[in-house]
């Protein structure tokens, strides 16, 4: 399988870059890199759902929506993400985007091991390049 | 970029392009050497370019890479022509240090160290995903955001005292809960009293060294091998929440064309926009201040269930590390209020400053230097020449110098634990991972850190403090 994500070097947080064949696989594959900053994804069950939606101004501005949705989910109701299903997203009418999609994952942390914790998801060097393929880079506040 | 040499720990970055003003640097040519390797000297140049700065764009000798300003980066804007911005302020707003001094030495400890540090980690809730022990419902939230450590003290956490050794005395006025969205406050309530992770810790430490007898004497740092506690966290998720809603209002409202950095995104201080950020943001310093004191409380009750007594734990000071205030410095000649942004910097107020404890007034302010992970931890005092030479501002710890994925390549948690023990140092953690990204090594030498700012004379060296239990999220 290609690699659906991989960690570069930052002095103070974390840098990851995601690739996707398309838009909607590249976000898929951050949210995953974002997750895995926090907990093992493969070690999550998936019995809980949640429907995501988002908006943002720029595309980079629903990236950042999007991720955050895995800080909120996990700090207000202990959602531990897993996979990521049914990713749509669609440009507005007025020129934003919008994203939907749902999430899978757990919901007993203590369960889980722990070995980090994303505070902000940030724009700092942030960049998604669209070309044959999708590269998405983002830095997260550690 | 032009970097020049003023002296043997000052460097200026000369006006050019858009920058309104220069840029200067403290550091020795070792810190600078790490510094330049990341984009902190391109950060200090676009804060530079910002509307209504004074005097210069600051960067303290522990600075490295953030958002938008560099973290260890100091700017203060004209009230009325300047701006306030959340990225100049950054994302744990009143990340924060707290000193108890106590009366026991380490011999007194020795038997019970062991002991003592596993209490604490039993009583203070630590790590990824640990919730507080209070339930809160909304409207207490609201009041602790109001209130600040007044209302922990009124709640039971502490005392009266505590709060007159803290910045603001535990409570910024300002605060207005209102601008807070419901997403902050969700956010906030699972996770007072928290630790949290990162490079958030707890330690039991001893003096080392004392470098000027008569001002840690004041402090109530008497003699090498007292025991004394150190406690380092922030507003965890509700203030990260009001960092990001309000980058994204201030996007909103202006646009983000010609930023170089979106993070560098601002308001006018005297917007509406601006007030409510700087509200929502002193509302945030006030649930740390809040956070610290019952994390402070539930240390004496350890020390006092384990040792017999909380004997002498008394506070020497709780500081802020990231935060944006409105104080008055003199530019110019004249007295002038200013919006000043401390980003990974901490206030050095010199003698006579009204708004220091009255007890400390003819020495100037405690400055709380925490090192990293098993390394040492300074005790400083605010000097009076800090205020022309970085608007009172110093450093505010070691600063990272390797990344947390390149540490996790080269360290791990049990052996940085196993060669702690070695050292005499106790080490509790819920996570190894978290420790190996926290190893010392990956930091700068705070060592270094806090001889530039005695040499420069923003900060000067009181107390050396080494620890002997560490605790980390």
């Amino acid at each position: 399988m290609e690699k659906r994500y991989r960690f570069l070097d930052h002095t103070a947080d974390a840098k990851f870059q995601a690739f996707g064949r398309t838009l909607e696989e590249a976000f898929s594959n951050a949210a995953l890199a974002t997750a895995s900053l926090m907990w093992d994804v493969e070690a999550m069950s998936k019995k809980v759902k949640r429907r995501v939606r988002v908006e943002g101004r720029d595309l980079e501005q629903l990236l950042l929506h999007f991720l955050e949705e895995i800080i909120y989910a996990f700090e207000t109701q202990s959602f531990l993400l897993a996979s990521v299903e049914e990713v749509k997203i669609e440009a507005g009418p007025g020129g934003g985007f919008s994203l939907e999609a749902v999430f899978v994952g757990d919901n007993e942390p203590s369960k889980h091991k722990f070995h980090g914790e994303v505070k902000a998801v940030t724009y700092n060097e942030m960049k998604i390049e669209q070309n044959d393929s999708i590269t998405i880079q983002v830095v997260v506040d550690m | 970029m032009e970097i020049r040499q003023i002296n043997e720990f000052v460097w200026e970055i000369p006006k050019h392009g858009d920058m309104r003003v220069p840029a200067l640097l403290y550091a020795s040519a070792k810190l600078l050497e790490s510094i330049k390797r990341d984009l902190t000297l391109q950060q200090a140049r676009n804060v530079a370019c910002l509307p209504g700065i004074e005097r210069m764009s600051y960067v303290m000798p522990d600075a490295h890479q953030g958002y938008g300003f560099p973290i260890g980066g100091v700017a203060a804007f004209d009230i009325d022509k300047g701006i306030i911005s959340p990225g100049g302020v950054g994302y744990d707003i009143n990340c924060g240090v707290r000193l108890l001094r106590t009366d026991y030495t380490e011999k007194d400890i020795a038997a019970r160290r062991k002991e003592l540090l596993t209490e604490i980690f039993k009583e203070v809730p630590a790590g990824v995903g640990k919730g507080g022990i209070t339930k809160l419902s909304h409207s207490v939230l609201k009041e602790i955001l109001t209130k600040g450590a007044e209302w922990a003290v009124e709640s039971g956490y502490g005392t009266r005292e505590d709060l007159l050794m803290t910045e603001e005395n535990g409570r910024m006025k300002d605060a207005d809960s209102s601008y807070i969205s419901e997403r902050a406050l969700e956010r906030g309530i699972p996770q007072l009293g928290t630790l949290g992770a990162g490079n958030h810790f707890l330690e039991i430490q001893k003096v080392s060294h004392i470098y000027d007898q008569a001002v840690a004497e004041v402090f109530g740092i008497e003699a090498e091998g007292q025991v004394l506690v150190m406690i380092h966290c922030g507003s965890r998720g509700l203030g990260h929440q009001v960092a990001s809603d309000y980058i994204e209002k201030m996007e909103n409202a202006f646009g983000i064309k010609g930023l170089p950095d979106r993070e560098l995104i601002n308001a006018p201080i005297r917007s509406p926009l601006g007030q409510q950020y700087y509200k929502s943001m002193c509302a945030a310093v006030n649930y740390a201040f809040a956070n610290r004191q019952m994390i402070a409380h539930w240390v004496r009750d350890v020390f006092a269930r384990v040792m017999g007594s909380p004997r002498g734990m008394r506070q020497v000071y709780d500081v802020c590390h990231n935060v944006a205030k409105i104080e008055k410095h003199a530019i110019d000649g004249q007295a002038r209020e200013v919006c000043i942004h401390r980003k990974g910097a901490t206030r050095s107020f010199g003698p006579g400053r009204p708004e220091i404890p009255e007890t400390y007034r003819a020495y100037g302010q405690p400055v709380i230097i925490p090192g990293s992970m098993g390394t040492a931890s300074y005790i400083l005092v605010g000097t009076k020449e800090a205020e022309d030479l970085s608007f009172s501002s110093t450093a505010h710890g070691a600063g990272r110098l390797m990344s947390r994925h390149e540490a996790l390549r080269r360290f791990r948690g049990e052996q940085i634990r196993d060669e702690l023990e070695k050292k005499g140092i106790e080490l509790r953690s819920t996570s190894w991972k978290g420790v190996a990204e926290e190893a010392s090594a990956a930091y700068k030498d705070v060592d270094e850190v806090v001889r530039v700012s005695h040499e420069v004379g923003i900060g000067r060296l009181v107390a050396r403090v080494v620890p002997v239990g560490v605790m980390k999220g």
